[in-house]
């Protein structure tokens, strides 16, 4: 028999003190690695959703919401902006790209987005089987929603009011899949894609039929999208030149990509200081978010800081305690011929299994917290965490944990090397 | 086997206890007696090496024991001799079967399990392999204890009063058991006693 078995008896032998020290243990260590996964993931997802913009343009309001919705598709829109507001940025010579996006209507949960084709290409989404749309009312769906509502080619759906599931239907316009994405690990994933006239058209004609004098194709209805502008420039004369029409089309916002960095310190300032829209600047907007994250997160780990200390304690005080009652066990063991280094040997074995499971425990915990809050998220959210195996910085954790466990078994072994055997076999 | 001379050992500041000379030969055997607080379990605990003289010295199978350093002494003392404590000593977190492999572990060469089946069948304890020893009787215990001191086969046995919790029947069956035992390993066996019962089962005696 070896020694670990003998540490691996003692330790089940005092199932309540081996519970409170694990439980600790694993509690700060599952915190901790949960916090920094979160965290981890989330900044880099965002960062990878927000890389192909560099500015959005869109109706007034808080320039964060602008970004949540329009970039990551997390929040509702601020409103509706018409294409003629955006006009000089197309041609700036600071962008190097616009790309306007419609949206507010939904299919069971999932946005239905209307854009170019070029968003697709923003984002390296490439084709897992059909093709690009074409025309109106062809969809390309992401990756994660055509698994989720498993949608297949030649699929047909009608669409809902508002960007959750549920609400009123569009019935008399038919989406059809004709395309599916491969994974891309962004935002594209949970969105279906159209082209812009399909989100013009679904609406102007619902509108329509609300709203019998009005002509098809020329009025706007995006109340949906976004109710604060619906209403001021409700009905065009329909007598105006396609351009004219076209220009007073409106859009939910417009992602645009500077070709010199000088866009980035002068367009947005100039923009919100002299326009009825307002410019946010993804990148700027997020870090501010995970600023006021990370102050969470730092509080998070300060309080699993304090668990982790606690939990080196009461290890060393269950060490301690089990020592001081197997004194007259580990005296036996010297008369049976083990020496003072195997029975420290004893100690450390027990301190570092405590270590090493509590570790485990507390991973597994702390993942299985990251795959619940997935669940959740994607529900909600269309954002999925992955489960990813140990991080170096864990590694470095698990480490450190060792370590304390380890210096907690020596201090609390001291007393073995003062062991008096005779004496502590003789005393009752 | 056992050899010592002008042992001398004090607790403290309190009067040193003289012990008279012991020369043991190989397979012999050996009671010590006296009344209680004599020092009798000190003598068993210096011929094992647990506590260290302040004068005199003792040599077991030829090899006197100041010369050997705390980790040697620990190792010999695991190999060469079998202690049986009048208080029963046992690892509580392991069942009955795992402290005598425990016992044996120490031992460089593979556990003999033969030797291990034949003891606990001797004490009768074969069926009580897989208990707890806090489930174990005191008869039990006691041959538990007894079998911890002798499955290692070592070349002594310092028994302390392995009578002493017992009635006559028992104390007969355990002297000749501890009889037999030290016969099969050829064994020499030391007991401390100050059990009447025992006198007359040995002719070697020292009286403190």
């Amino acid at each position: 028999m070896n020694l670990g078995y003998l540490a691996y008896r003692n330790m089940v032998s005092k199932p309540l003190n081996l519970l409170l020290s694990l439980l600790l243990l694993s509690l700060s260590v599952s915190l901790v690695t949960f916090v920094l996964q979160l965290n981890k993931q989330l900044s880099g997802q965002l960062n990878k959703n927000i890389a192909p913009f560099d500015m959005v343009v869109g109706a007034k309001g808080s320039p964060l919401q602008l970004v949540l919705s329009s970039v990551l598709h997390i929040d509702v829109p601020t409103g509706n902006i018409k294409l003629k507001d955006i006009d000089m940025l197309r041609k700036h010579p600071f962008v190097e790209k616009t790309i306007p996006v419609s949206y507010g209507d939904n299919y069971k949960g999932y946005r239905l987005l209307g854009t170019e084709l070029e968003y697709l290409e923003r984002y390296n989404a490439e084709l897992q089987e059909g093709r690009l749309f074409q025309k109106s009312f062809e969809v390309v769906a992401g990756h994660g929603v055509s698994t989720r509502l498993n949608l297949k080619l030649g699929d047909t759906f009608t669409s809902s009011h508002g960007l959750v599931g549920g609400g009123d239907g569009h019935d008399d316009h038919l989406y059809e899949v004709i395309g599916i994405l491969k994974p891309t690990g962004s935002v594209v994933d949970q969105l279906l894609i159209s082209n812009l006239e399909s989100v013009w058209e679904a609406h102007s004609h619902e509108d329509a039929e609300h709203d019998e004098s009005s002509e098809e194709h020329h009025d706007d209805s995006h109340e949906e999208h976004g109710d604060q502008n619906g209403h001021e420039h409700e009905h065009e004369d329909g007598e105006e030149d396609k351009l004219e029409e076209d220009k007073n089309l409106e859009i939910t916002s417009l992602l645009v990509k500077f070709k010199s960095p000088l866009g980035m310190v002068q367009l947005p300032r100039f923009i919100n200081e002299n326009t009825s829209v307002q410019a946010a600047l993804p990148g700027f907007e997020i870090q501010r978010l995970m600023g006021l994250l990370g102050s969470g997160a730092t509080t998070i780990n300060g309080i699993a800081l304090a668990i982790l200390l606690v939990s080196g304690l009461s290890i060393f005080i269950s060490l301690l305690k089990t020592i001081r009652e197997r004194r007259q066990e580990l005296a036996l063991l010297r008369t049976y011929g083990f020496h003072t280094r195997q029975l420290l040997g004893l100690a450390l074995l027990e301190g570092v299994f405590l270590a090493l499971i509590g570790f485990v425990a507390g991973w597994i915990l702390g993942r299985l917290g990251i795959w619940i809050l997935s669940g959740y998220m994607s529900a909600t959210y269309g954002y999925t965490f992955q489960i990813n195996g140990p991080e170096m910085i864990e590694i470095l954790l698990m480490v450190t944990i060792l370590v304390l466990a380890i210096i907690a078994a020596l201090m609390a072994s001291i007393s073995i090397f003062k062991l008096n055997v005779a004496k502590t076999l003789s005393n009752e | 086997m056992v050899k010592t001379s002008s042992l001398t050992y004090a607790y403290g500041d309190e009067q040193e206890m003289v012990f008279p000379d012991i020369d043991l030969p190989l397979g012999q055997h050996l009671l010590i007696i006296g009344p209680s607080g004599i020092g009798k379990t000190t003598l068993l605990y210096l011929m094992a090496g647990l506590l260290p003289p302040v004068k005199g010295n003792v040599a077991i199978a030829g090899k006197e024991l100041d010369s050997l350093s705390r980790r040697e002494l620990d190792k010999f003392r695991g190999e060469q001799i079998g202690l049986i404590f009048q208080q029963y000593h046992f690892i509580k977190s392991l069942n009955v079967q795992d402290n005598l492999v425990l016992r044996q572990s120490i031992l460089k060469n593979p556990i003999d399990k033969d030797r291990r089946h034949k003891l606990t069948e001797r004490l009768g304890l074969s069926e009580h392999l897989n208990k707890k020893v806090t489930e174990l009787s005191q008869g039990q215990q006691q041959r538990l204890s007894i079998a911890l001191g002798l499955i290692h086969r070592p070349k002594i046995i310092l028994a302390d009063e392995p009578t002493s919790n017992l009635d006559d029947v028992n104390c007969v069956k355990v002297i000749n058991l501890l009889k037999e035992e030290a016969e099969i390993c050829k064994s020499s066996l030391v007991i401390i006693t100050h059990d009447l019962r025992v006198m007359s089962h040995f002719q070697n005696r020292v009286e403190l």
